[in-house]
């Protein structure tokens, strides 16, 4: 089962150019270009492992969008990208649920590899919450 | 330096302000205290002295009124032929003698020729001839006659009074000597102070007694001063003298005035004189004081070179005061100036780095964006290439070459920028107690494969009893590892040392970064911790590391200094300021 990434970036051209390598690299991406536009896209497409999100946009930031993510789908992952990493916006980022943070302009093989990571953790999550959901119905058949 | 003459000009004027404050008024009191104490003071030294001239005038006046009185009497209590008698006369003279001391010298009686029929005294004067004498003619016409004090037959000065009688319609003569001696004294009594002295002259200018004092200057003194008046027209005694008259100075004179007295002022020889000068026996003689000036006055001349000397020592003492006083203010206004333009400086500096920072910062995140557009795009391009069988073409390589150093530069642009965030972005400032040589240690570590590298070796001199500072450590490691890469920069490929030591130098702790490297130019030294300044080839450098450094350490509240000469190398002094506890507990 392919990887889903949500892409999200003020940028048209690097989010098109980013899909592509993305894409070749056997993820499924859907593309978003500004913080609105992906909570509505994660309202349509409910199978998003992992948001890539840019933490410098106009209007609604990339910290707002995350927040407002967490809240609707908190097993959702989000890879944070910032033009430039301060250990402030990291850690601000990390407090509100965010899996990691990279600096632009990232290396594709690094980003691939925190998206896997991401994956993994949250599949992780879900096997835990689909096994809590077995014994809580076993339990519950049991009694 | 040319502000030097503002500061010289500056201190000249509090001078003279200082030095014009207090003197005028000092002066002006002096000034004004001096003549109103002269003027009375004068004032009262010639009311007195014209008391003591008055009184001895009177006494003269009565003594010489008194013994002609006398001679009077004997005259007329007396006949001619009584008195012809030698032995009466001499009786007379004894009583006269025995009532009035040695006064009356000798009696005599001459005839209308002048010849001398009765003598009674010392010098053995009997039948002697008068008739050619001045004195003679005179009392010959005058009922009474005092003379001049002359030599006479018996070559001794003294003078006589005459009263003239008739006897059988011819006139006689009694004729009384009064010894020079006893008048002299009456007049050499006026002596006050060191040159006050008073003698008497006659018409002619002859002295009638001796002058007590310099009796030389007197006479030649006086026979000038005398000849300019015309003592035979006595109606002219009581008109001033003009200055023009002595020619050789001035003499005030006022005329003989209330009291008959007249003053006056005589320049002679170099020499102020104050005279006094009252006539005497119908104006046949003159009683003269003199005095030198600077001896009648010499209580004013004390209390004035006191004064003097008082205002002397005083306005010297101003003067120093002002001098020193003046010097300590320019001192500390020089100071203050200097703090205000360090500080000037500082601002600029700190605004010039701000506005820096910002722009940065901006910079930073507007190319960050483009940048990593063209890396995603060349990355889209090198994963195309994969897919494709390109195998035939001759460029592929090229391609990939190509593609990898697009990468690279951007690589390099996001390091330039992130470089530029730094600059303007707070890492993590907060500060906490920190050991300076932990945080050495660590980026020498860190910094030790390069240097390597670059045929570099670095060594450390930590002294392991420094204090902690309070320092954020991860600028703390900014600051070193900028230092360390200048230095490596500075030594090049030819390889050299860096010496890092630490210490404690007062209330600082002090690390210094030195290496054997190219050397700072001194032109270059002003603007080193300027930003975008470097000396870096181009590519090389973004010429932010020192001036983030400079930074950093100025808002530690310590200082970064700089020692280097061309060819043999630069050392970077950091200063931290050592917390006060920690000095409290190290003592």
């Amino acid at each position: 089962m392919k990887t889903v990434v949500l892409l999200v970036d003020d940028e048209a051209p690097f989010v098109e150019t980013m899909t592509k390598r993305l894409i070749k690299r056997d993820l499924t991406v859907i593309s978003a270009y500004s913080g609105p536009e992906a909570l509505t896209k994660l309202d349509q497409e409910s199978h998003v492992d992992v948001v890539i999100l840019d933490v410098k946009m106009p209007g609604m930031d990339g910290i707002d969008t995350l927040k407002e993510i967490k809240k609707t789908l908190p097993l959702v992952e989000v890879i944070m990208l910032t033009g430039h990493a301060t250990i402030e916006t990291g850690i601000e980022g990390m407090k509100l649920g965010a899996f990691d943070y990279l600096m632009k302009p990232c290396d594709i093989d690094m980003l691939l590899q925190k998206v896997q990571e991401a994956r993994a953790k949250k599949d992780k999550h879900n096997e835990k919450i689909a096994q809590a959901r077995i014994q809580e119905i076993a339990l519950r058949h049991g009694v | 330096m040319e502000t030097q003459p503002y500061y010289r000009a500056l201190m000249r004027n509090m001078m003279l302000i200082v030095i014009l404050v207090s003197f005028a008024p000092l002066l002006l009191i002096s000034a004004l205290n001096e003549y109103r104490f002269e003027n009375s003071y004068r004032e009262k030294v010639i009311a007195h002295l014209m008391e003591v001239v008055q009184k001895h005038q009177q006494g003269i006046t009565m003594f010489l009124n008194d013994k002609l009185a006398y001679v009077v009497n004997l005259a007329n209590s007396v006949s001619y032929d009584q008195i012809k008698d030698e032995t009466y006369l001499n009786h007379k003279l004894a009583i006269l003698q025995k009532s009035y001391g040695g006064v009356f010298v000798d009696l005599g009686v001459v005839d209308d020729q002048g010849l001398q029929v009765a003598y009674a005294g010392a010098f053995k004067l009997e039948k002697a001839d008068y008739g050619k004498t001045e004195w003679f003619k005179k009392a010959i016409h005058q009922n009474y006659y005092i003379s001049d004090v002359f030599l006479g037959l018996r070559r001794q000065p003294h003078f006589i009074i005459t009263v003239k009688q008739k006897h059988d319609g011819k006139d006689w003569i009694l004729r009384a000597t009064v010894d020079f001696e006893v008048f002299n004294a009456l007049v050499e009594s006026v002596h006050i102070g060191q040159t006050g002295s008073a003698f008497i002259i006659n018409k002619e200018g002859e002295f009638q007694t001796k002058p007590r004092l310099d009796p030389k200057l007197s006479l030649e003194f006086q026979q000038k001063f005398i000849s300019i008046r015309d003592f035979q027209d006595a109606s002219k005694m009581n008109k001033p003298i003009e200055p023009d008259d002595i020619g050789m100075g001035t003499i005030d004179g006022k005329p003989f005035g209330d009291r008959g007295i007249s003053v006056g002022n005589v320049n002679y020889a170099g020499r102020d004189f104050i005279y006094l000068i009252t006539p005497l026996k119908d104006k046949e003689w003159i009683l003269v004081y003199q005095q030198e000036d600077a001896d009648a006055f010499s209580d004013l001349n004390q209390t004035r070179n006191l004064s003097i000397i008082i205002l002397v020592i005083g306005g010297v003492s101003i003067t120093v005061m002002a001098f020193l006083l003046s010097r300590k203010m320019v001192a500390h206004i020089k100071k203050a100036d200097q703090g205000k333009e360090m500080m000037n400086e500082q601002v600029i500096e700190a605004g010039k780095l701000a506005s820096v920072g910002e722009l940065a910062s901006g910079i930073a995140h507007e190319i960050n964006n483009p940048i990593a557009i063209m890396v995603e795009e060349a990355g889209w391009i090198g994963d195309l290439l994969d897919e494709e069988d390109l195998v035939q073409c001759q460029n592929l390589e090229e391609f990939r070459r190509a593609l990898s150093q697009i990468k690279t530069q951007g690589s390099r642009c996001k390091e330039i920028t992130h470089k530029l965030l730094s600059f303007a972005r707070k890492t993590d400032p907060r500060v906490r107690e920190v050991l300076i040589n932990d945080i050495i240690e660590e980026i020498v570590s860190i910094s030790g494969q390069q240097a390597k590298y670059n045929n570099v070796k670095i060594v450390t001199h930590l002294d392991p009893d420094i204090p902690q500072v309070g320092a954020s450590p991860s600028e703390m490691q900014q600051v070193l590892l900028n230092l360390i890469n200048n230095a490596i920069d500075a030594i090049g490929s030819g390889g050299g040392n860096i010496e890092i030591t630490s210490r404690r130098n007062g209330q600082y702790v002090t690390i210094d970064v030195a290496d054997t490297g190219q050397g700072i130019p001194q032109a270059m030294m002003n603007r080193i911790f300027d930003p975008f300044f470097t000396t870096k080839p181009v590519g090389k450098g973004t010429g932010l590391g020192l001036s983030i450094c400079y930074g950093i350490i100025k808002k530690m509240g310590g200082d970064i200094t700089i020692n280097s000469s061309v060819g043999m190398g630069s050392t970077f002094h950091i200063h931290l300021p050592a917390p006060k506890s920690e000095n409290q507990n190290q003592q």
